[in-house]
C-alpha cells in the first residue's frame, strides 16, 4: 500500500466522519444534560433540506449552513417543548421528531430533488496540508470539516474545564440536587437540546452542501441513529467521540476500498456495512466486563418536573 | 397557568387525549394548508373526507389498514412491556424479500399448500429478523432501539440487492423489480371490484388473539410488570428472557404477515419502495390506540387515512405525497403532548384556600 492511497483513505475517513462527529457531539451534550433525543435523524434531514433550499435559492453556501443549523434547532424546539415542558416519554417523542422531520424534509425538498449546486471547495491550509499522511486529511478539507473539529475542541474544553460543563453534568446526573443548588434544570436542558438540534442541522447542511451537494429524500441514511450509537460507544466522553466518528467514517468508506481492490461484491450489500459495524460495536461495548452502567448520565431519559 | 400532579392518573384523559390530538392535528393541518395558499377547509376535506366518499374509498382504507394493523398487533405487546421494537419496518422488508423469493419459486407449482407456505415463509422470515434483535437484547444487553433500527437499514439494503440482483425480472427491461407474482400465489380477493384480500381477516383475527392474550392470560400482567421493572419481573419468578423472545418473535411474525399482505396482495411483486413506512406508522397506531386491541383498530384506520389523504392532496392540490409523514408526525407529537393531562392537571390560578406562597 503506497502513501498516496493511505492519504486518500485518511482524507475520506475524516470527511465521512464529519457529519457523525457533528451529530454525536450535539447528542452527547443533550444526553449529558439528561435528555435522550432520538430525533437526530429527523433534525439532520430538516437541516439538510433547509440548507439546500437556502443555498440554492440565494446562491450562498454560507447562508445555507446558517439556515441548516437554525432549522435543526427550530425542530428540536418542538421536541424540547413536548418532552420537557409537557413531560412526555422521551423515547416516543424522539421517534415522533424523526417521523415528523423525515416527512417535513421530504415535503419541503420535493421541488428540489434532482437540482444541483456547486458544492463546497477544499481550503488547503498553507504548509500544514503538505504534512505527509495526515496533512490532506486534517488540513486539506473544506470549511465544514474545520468547523467540526473546532466545535469538537470547544465542546471538549467546555465539558472538561468550564463551569457550564459542570452545570450540564450536574443537571444530567441529578436534576433534584441541581435544582436545589439553584440551577434552572429545564433551562439547561432546553439549551442542550437546542444545541443538539443546531449540530444535527449543521451535519445536514454538510451532507446536502458538501458531501453530496444535492437534496434527496432520506439523504442522512441513518447517520442520526449511528451517531446515537456512537455516543454509547464513546461512553459519553468527548475525546472518544472523535475517535468513534473516524472509526465509523472508516467503516462507511470500506466498501469503496473493497471495490478499489477489485473485490466484486454488490454495492447494496456493501452499503450495509456501517449498520452492521454499529451493531457489532454495540455488542462489543456491552459485553465488556463492568459495562453495566457504561457511564450513562444517571437521569438520562427520565422526565423531570420542577417542584413549585 | 401551571400544572399540578394528579393524585390518580385520569382514565378519562387516557381516552380523550387521542381525540384531542386529532383535533389539534386537523387544526394545525388547516393552518399548514392556509400557509401553502390552499383554502384550509376545502383542503382538509380533500385530505380527510374525500378519500372515503364511496365504497371503493373505504375498501382502499381497508387495504392500508391491513399491514398497519398486523404490525401494530405485535408492537402493542412489545410496547406494553416497554420493549422498544422499532424494527417492524425491517422485519416487514426482510419478510417481503424472503416471501417474494418463495413466491417466485412457486410460479410453476400449483397446490392448495402454496399460499400457506408463502404466508409461513413471510412469518418465519419476520421472526428470524426479529430474532436477531432478541438475541442481541437478551444475550448481549444491547439497546433494542438502536439494534432494530440498524436492522431496518440492513433489511432495506438486502431488498435493494434482491431486486437489483438475483430477483430482478429477466424480462423487466432492467428495472429493479421482480417479475409479477403468478396468479395462484396471490392472496384471494374478497371481491373482484376491490383490492382487499383475505389478509384483512388475518389482521382482525390477530387483533382478537392479542385481545384474548391480554385479557384472559397471565401474559398481560407479566408484560406490565416487565415494563415497570425488569428486575421485579425476575423476583416475581417470570422468565423475562423468554417473554422478550416471545414478544419479538411474535411481532416479527406479524410484520412478516403484513409484508405478505402487501407483496402478495395489492403490490403483486417486489419493488424497492415496498413499504411506505408501515412499520414506523404502526408505532403511531399503537400509541394512538392506547395499546388496546380495539384502539389500534380505530387508530390504524386513522393512520391508513393519512396515506389516502396524502395521495388525494397530491392529485387534487398538487402537494407532495410526503405530506402524509407530516400529518403522522404531528399526530404523534400532539398525542404525546396531550398525554400530559393524564398525570397532570392544568391550574389556571391559585385556589383561594391554597397556602399562600411568597
Amino acid at each position: 500500500m503506497d502513501l498516496a492511497l493511505l492519504e486518500n483513505i485518511l482524507f475520506a475517513t475524516v470527511r465521512t466522519g464529519t457529519p457523525l462527529l457533528l451529530v454525536a457531539l450535539g447528542a452527547m451534550i443533550s444526553e449529558r444534560s439528561g435528555v435522550l433525543n432520538l430525533g437526530q435523524e429527523g433534525m439532520i434531514l430538516v437541516g439538510a433540506a433547509c440548507a439546500f433550499i437556502a443555498a440554492y435559492s440565494a446562491d450562498s453556501l454560507m447562508l445555507g449552513v446558517v439556515i441548516g443549523a437554525l432549522a435543526g434547532a427550530l425542530v428540536s424546539l418542538i421536541f424540547a417543548f413536548v418532552a420537557l415542558t409537557l413531560i412526555s416519554n422521551q423515547v416516543a417523542t424522539g421517534l415522533a421528531l424523526t417521523i415528523f422531520g423525515t416527512g417535513l424534509s421530504a415535503f419541503l425538498g420535493a421541488e428540489y430533488v434532482g437540482q444541483s449546486i456547486e458544492g463546497m471547495t477544499r481550503v488547503e491550509l498553507p504548509l500544514l496540508h503538505k504534512i505527509p499522511l495526515i496533512g490532506p486529511a486534517l488540513f486539506g478539507q473544506d470549511l465544514m470539516v474545520y468547523l467540526g473539529l473546532t466545535l469538537f475542541a470547544l465542546v471538549f474544553w467546555t465539558m472538561r474545564s468550564t463551569r457550564l460543563g459542570l452545570i450540564i453534568r450536574a443537571v444530567g446526573e441529578n436534576p433534584q440536587v441541581a435544582h436545589a443548588l439553584g440551577y434552572k434544570v429545564l433551562l439547561v436542558r432546553y439549551a442542550a437540546v437546542l444545541f443538539g438540534g443546531a449540530m444535527a442541522g449543521l451535519a445536514g447542511a454538510y451532507l446536502s452542501l458538501s458531501y453530496t451537494p444535492m437534496w434527496a429524500e432520506g439523504i442522512s441514511a441513518g447517520r442520526g441513529w449511528i451517531a446515537l450509537a456512537l455516543v454509547v460507544f464513546a461512553s459519553w466522553r468527548t475525546e472518544r467521540i472523535l475517535m468513534g466518528a473516524w472509526l465509523f467514517g472508516f467503516a462507511s468508506i470500506l466498501h469503496l476500498l473493497l471495490q478499489g481492490f477489485g473485490y466484486d461484491v454488490p454495492s447494496n450489500l456493501l452499503a450495509m456495512l456501517p449498520y452492521a459495524v454499529t451493531i457489532v460495536v454495540l455488542v462489543f461495548m456491552m459485553s465488556r466486563k463492568g459495562a453495566k452502567g457504561l457511564f450513562a448520565p444517571r437521569s438520562l431519559g427520565q422526565p423531570y418536573h420542577p417542584p413549585q | 397557568m401551571r400544572i399540578e400532579k394528579r393524585l390518580q392518573p385520569s382514565q378519562t384523559m387516557v381516552y380523550l387525549s387521542p381525540i384531542l390530538a386529532l383535533v389539534l392535528t386537523v387544526f394545525a393541518g388547516g393552518l399548514l394548508f392556509a400557509a401553502l395558499g390552499h383554502p384550509p377547509l376545502e383542503s382538509l376535506a380533500i385530505f380527510f373526507i374525500e378519500p372515503l366518499r364511496d365504497t371503493y374509498g373505504w375498501s382502499e382504507l381497508a387495504v392500508k389498514v391491513t399491514p398497519l394493523l398486523l404490525c401494530a398487533t405485535g408492537l402493542t405487546l412489545c410496547f406494553k412491556a416497554k420493549i422498544w421494537n422499532i424494527g417492524a419496518e425491517g422485519q416487514f422488508v426482510f419478510a417481503a424479500l424472503i416471501g417474494g423469493a418463495v413466491s417466485l419459486q412457486l410460479t410453476e407449482v400449483q397446490g392448495f399448500w402454496v399460499l400457506p407456505v408463502i404466508l409461513l415463509s413471510g412469518a418465519l422470515a419476520g421472526m428470524a429478523w426479529a430474532g436477531i434483535a432478541a438475541l442481541l437484547l437478551t444475550h448481549f444487553n444491547t439497546n433494542e432501539i438502536l439494534t432494530t433500527i440498524m436492522l431496518n437499514y440492513i433489511a432495506v439494503n438486502l431488498l435493494l440487492w434482491g431486486v437489483h440482483g438475483p430477483l430482478k425480472d429477466p424480462a423487466g427491461f432492467n428495472f429493479p423489480e421482480s417479475a409479477l407474482f403468478a396468479e395462484h400465489t396471490l392472496l384471494p380477493l374478497l371481491s373482484f371490484d376491490y383490492r382487499v384480500t383475505v389478509a384483512l381477516f388475518i389482521a382482525l383475527f390477530m387483533v382478537v388473539v392479542i385481545w384474548v392474550l391480554l385479557a384472559r392470560s397471565l401474559l398481560g400482567f407479566q408484560l406490565r410488570v416487565l415494563g415497570e421493572n425488569r428486575n421485579a419481573a425476575r423476583f416475581a419468578g417470570f422468565n423475562s428472557r423468554a417473554i422478550i423472545w416471545f414478544l419479538l418473535l411474535f411481532s416479527g411474525a406479524m410484520a412478516g404477515l403484513a409484508a405478505i399482505s402487501e407483496t402478495n396482495g395489492p403490490v403483486g411483486q417486489l419493488i424497492p419502495t415496498l413499504s411506505l413506512g408501515y412499520g414506523y406508522a404502526a408505532i403511531i397506531v399503537v400509541f394512538m390506540g392506547r395499546m388496546h386491541p380495539l384502539g389500534i383498530v380505530l387508530a390504524s384506520m386513522l393512520l391508513g387515512l393519512t396515506y389516502l389523504g396524502g395521495e388525494m392532496a397530491q392529485i387534487d392540490l398538487g402537494l407532495p405525497k410526503s405530506i402524509t409523514g407530516l400529518f403522522q408526525g404531528m399526530l404523534l407529537f400532539f398525542l404525546l403532548g396531550c398525554d400530559l393531562l393524564i398525570h397532570y392537571r392544568l391550574v389556571l390560578k391559585e385556589r383561594a384556600f391554597g397556602v399562600a406562597t411568597t
